[in-house]
């Protein structure tokens, strides 16, 4: 999404951002973010919360005409109550959690190759 | 200090890497960086602008997937949005969910803040844009095509959504 984001910058277009993965945005350089410090999967706020979500689009909006500079990153005012324990739970790897991953890995590469290769024609 | 303490914001990129060596890949995903950064500003008054959606969300048909199952560019009408959509990328599957298309494709959202005069238009179309390990496949054909789209759309500016 950042690439796209770059790519029609780079062509004229003005582009706002709005993600939770505040690393990975900023390594690879957009010209204006705003960050909600949210669980993946909900930049726009809290689902079913129609005033936060409203309130998180007019910054990013309000960011479109404000930024004067590119890297702009503005943080949106809102917190995830709903689970406390999001931030350290996210594809966190515990030991005990070693030879499962192991073995999910082995069946996601299987997938993937009879994914691409359909009927095994190619 | 952890991440839940301080409030940092999740290292994303660290514990990716930890996550996929644990499933066996042997080479760290390369995430794209660029110390340069493109930077344009709005061609009139912010209040007559018209602002086109891009959602990382793909449509419920799967219609954007080709026969191997790469995805491509894809859109849809704002008055007419699908009812569900494919949201089958990486996000947080035990922390929320994706049933409010609100969260990730704010139309009405939009919608309101053209009624209380924020920006002068929703563009009719939004845009879905593929999210691709590579990164070729992103600037050379996904960027241009949505490019293409928003050009023909007449759209000065565009807001995008990460999933």
């Amino acid at each position: 999404m950042s690439l796209v984001a770059r790519h029609l910058e780079a062509h004229g277009i003005p582009t706002v951002v709005v993600g939770s993965a505040r690393d990975i945005v900023e390594h690879c350089g957009v010209p204006r973010f705003v960050f909600s410090d949210f669980p993946l999967g909900n930049p726009c706020g809290h689902p079913w919360n129609a005033d936060m979500q409203t309130a998180v689009v007019r910054r990013a909006l309000l960011l479109l005409d404000a930024a004067t500079t590119p890297r702009t990153t503005l943080r949106a005012p809102f917190a995830w109550k709903l689970d406390p324990e999001w931030r350290e739970r996210y594809n966190r790897v515990r030991p005990e959690d070693r030879e499962r991953l192991l073995a999910a890995g082995v069946a996601r590469r299987e997938r993937r190759k009879q994914a691409s290769h359909p009927g095994g024609n190619i | 200090m952890s991440a839940r303490e301080d409030g940092l914001p999740v290292p994303y990129m660290e514990r990716t890497r930890h996550y996929y060596r644990a499933l066996g890949y042997e080479t760290d995903y390369v995430w794209a960086h660029h110390d340069d950064v493109p930077f344009a500003r709005l061609s009139k008054p912010f209040r007559e602008s018209t602002i086109a959606l891009i959602t990382t969300a793909g449509p419920p048909d799967l219609s954007n997937r080709d026969a191997r199952n790469r995805k491509h560019v894809w859109s849809g009408e704002v008055e007419n949005p699908p009812a569900s959509f494919d949201t089958d990328v990486a996000w947080d599957r035990e922390a929320t969910h994706t049933d409010d298309r609100e969260t990730f494709l704010p139309i009405d959202a939009m919608r309101m803040l053209v009624a209380d005069g924020t920006i002068g238009a929703l563009s009719p179309r939004f845009h879905g844009a593929p999210t691709d390990y590579s990164h070729r496949k992103t600037t050379e054909e996904d960027a241009p095509e949505i490019l293409r789209r928003l050009r023909e759309d007449e759209v000065d500016a565009a807001l995008l959504t990460a999933l």
